[in-house]
């Protein structure tokens, strides 16, 4: 079994057995989700203009809260040294871990999505562009944000500060994909924004793990 | 002896004198350049046709703005030196043109608004390029919390000039992701390729505190460099012969 496999098994599989990671970042989300009408009101052409961008930045901050630990118990139980000693790439393994992490809190955002939509009142077509542009741009969320999390591993404050360091670089994430789900209920057609959100996407599947190897060598000198 | 090159000043022992040396001069450039540029700007250009007087808040607006921009850039120029050749100098420096670039930032933010005020009729509007000198800031104030998080000064400049790098690559993609989201902001007034709009003294006037700008960012940077090396090396022998000296 080759290695990626085995730690992707392994991450999906700790993460199974302590399930209460995903369902967290999960009940953060339709909570924050649920508490926009309560402030705002329940005016449903406001909630219909608002809802798209309500649930992009809900699920951006959702996939941004168990990230920080993405690689903390690894190194406090030394698995990352072994890691960074092992002869594979690292960036293939920081890619194995990016994408377990992916599969236990950013899928289930996006399938939990529509729910919330309803709850804002979106036509069904706006549905499948939020969902469509969520599978393509959480995963550019963990990439950008696994490279703060390497950054701050072991530091103090790591949770907040790595919101600080990569929420400013997930602007044209938020932008294109609330821009899709706009853009669908205006009549438009989504297909620029989701273009442009899986090449970023490819652009960052591309480049990321090597920066996050980089930062996890930094981290661990 | 070897041969002198410019990686001469990469020592901090040699550039600490230098930046001794060279920052009172930038200082006083500053002021004069100010001075000159502010009173043409204030005083002698003529005032606008549309906007009146209250277009002059750009001879500061235009200057931090472009600074505030070019300021990141050289960071993440010496974020790059820094992980390339591995010099603790460059690292010291882009540490130290941080604040500045914040400011700068603070300051184009600020003015804008001021500007907005009587011209948009609003203090702030979420057009482009507010919104990305916002975005800015935060990159700027992301690089120094991360910097000021981590207590080891080889990995604090190690993972600050990983984030600058980042940041400077994602800046084109925030640009136009906000552009392509919403533009009110009117368009470029000075081009390199076409005759200016303005005055000749206004232009001469944001030049002249466009420099003055630059002057003063050189002059903290070199100033802040210093204690930067001052404080990281302390224990070398240099710093404790010079300090003995003094």
């Amino acid at each position: 079994m080759s290695p990626v496999i085995a730690l992707l098994r392994r991450d999906l599989l700790l993460a199974w057995r302590r399930k209460s990671d995903a369902t967290t970042a999960l009940g953060f989300f339709v909570i924050v989700a649920s508490l926009f009408p309560l402030a705002v009101g329940a005016d449903a052409t406001l909630l219909r203009a608002i809802g798209p961008g309500v649930i992009w930045v809900g699920a951006l901050l959702a996939t941004l809260l168990g990230l920080p630990r993405l690689f903390a118990a690894d190194q406090d139980d030394g698995t990352l040294e072994q890691m960074l000693l092992a002869p594979q790439a690292l960036p293939v393994m920081v890619m194995a871990k990016i994408a377990a992490h992916w599969i236990v809190c950013g899928l289930p955002l996006c399938l939990v999505a529509p729910v919330l939509g309803l709850q804002y009142g979106l036509p069904t077509d706006a549905l499948l562009v939020l969902v469509a542009g969520l599978l393509l741009g959480t995963p550019i969320v963990c990439l950008l944000a696994a490279i703060g999390a390497a950054l701050t591993l072991g530091l103090r404050g790591g949770g907040v500060l790595v919101s600080v360091v990569v929420l400013p670089l997930d602007v044209p994430v938020l932008i294109l994909g609330a821009g899709a789900v706009d853009a669908t209920l205006n009549g438009l057609g989504a297909q620029a924004h989701l273009s442009l959100l899986g090449a970023l996407l490819i652009v960052f599947l591309l480049a990321t793990p090597w920066v996050v190897a980089f930062a996890l060598r930094i981290a661990s000198d | 002896m070897s041969r002198p090159s410019l990686f001469r000043y990469a020592s901090p022992a040699v550039f600490y004198p230098l930046a001794g040396r060279l920052w009172p001069w930038f200082a006083v450039l500053a002021a004069g350049l100010a001075m000159a540029g502010l009173w043409i700007g204030l005083l002698v250009a003529p005032t606008d046709a549309q906007q009146g007087d209250a277009y002059r808040i750009i001879f500061i607006h235009v200057p931090a703005a472009w600074m505030s921009m070019l300021i990141y850039l050289v960071m993440a120029g010496y974020a790059a030196l820094s992980l390339i050749f591995n010099t603790r100098l460059s690292a010291m420096m882009m540490r130290a043109l941080a604040p500045t670039g914040a400011l700068f930032t603070v300051v184009a933010l600020w003015t804008g608004a001021l500007w907005g005020r009587p011209t948009w009729g609003a203090w702030w509007v979420w057009d482009a390029r507010l919104t990305s000198e916002l975005i800015l800031l935060f990159l700027y104030l992301g690089f120094i919390a991360l910097q000021a998080a981590i207590d080891d000064p080889r990995r604090a400049d190690r993972a600050g000039a990983l984030v600058a790098l980042v940041g400077a690559v994602n800046v084109p993609i925030i640009y136009f992701s906000v552009t392509w989201w919403n533009t009110l902001h009117q368009g470029a007034s000075i081009s390199l390729t076409r005759a200016p709009t303005m005055a000749h003294e206004m232009i001469t006037a944001m030049l002249l505190v466009t420099f003055a700008a630059w002057s003063y960012a050189v002059a903290i940077a070199l100033f802040r460099v210093r204690l930067i090396i001052r404080d990281r090396e302390q224990q070398a022998a240099w710093m404790q012969e010079s300090s003995e000296g003094r």
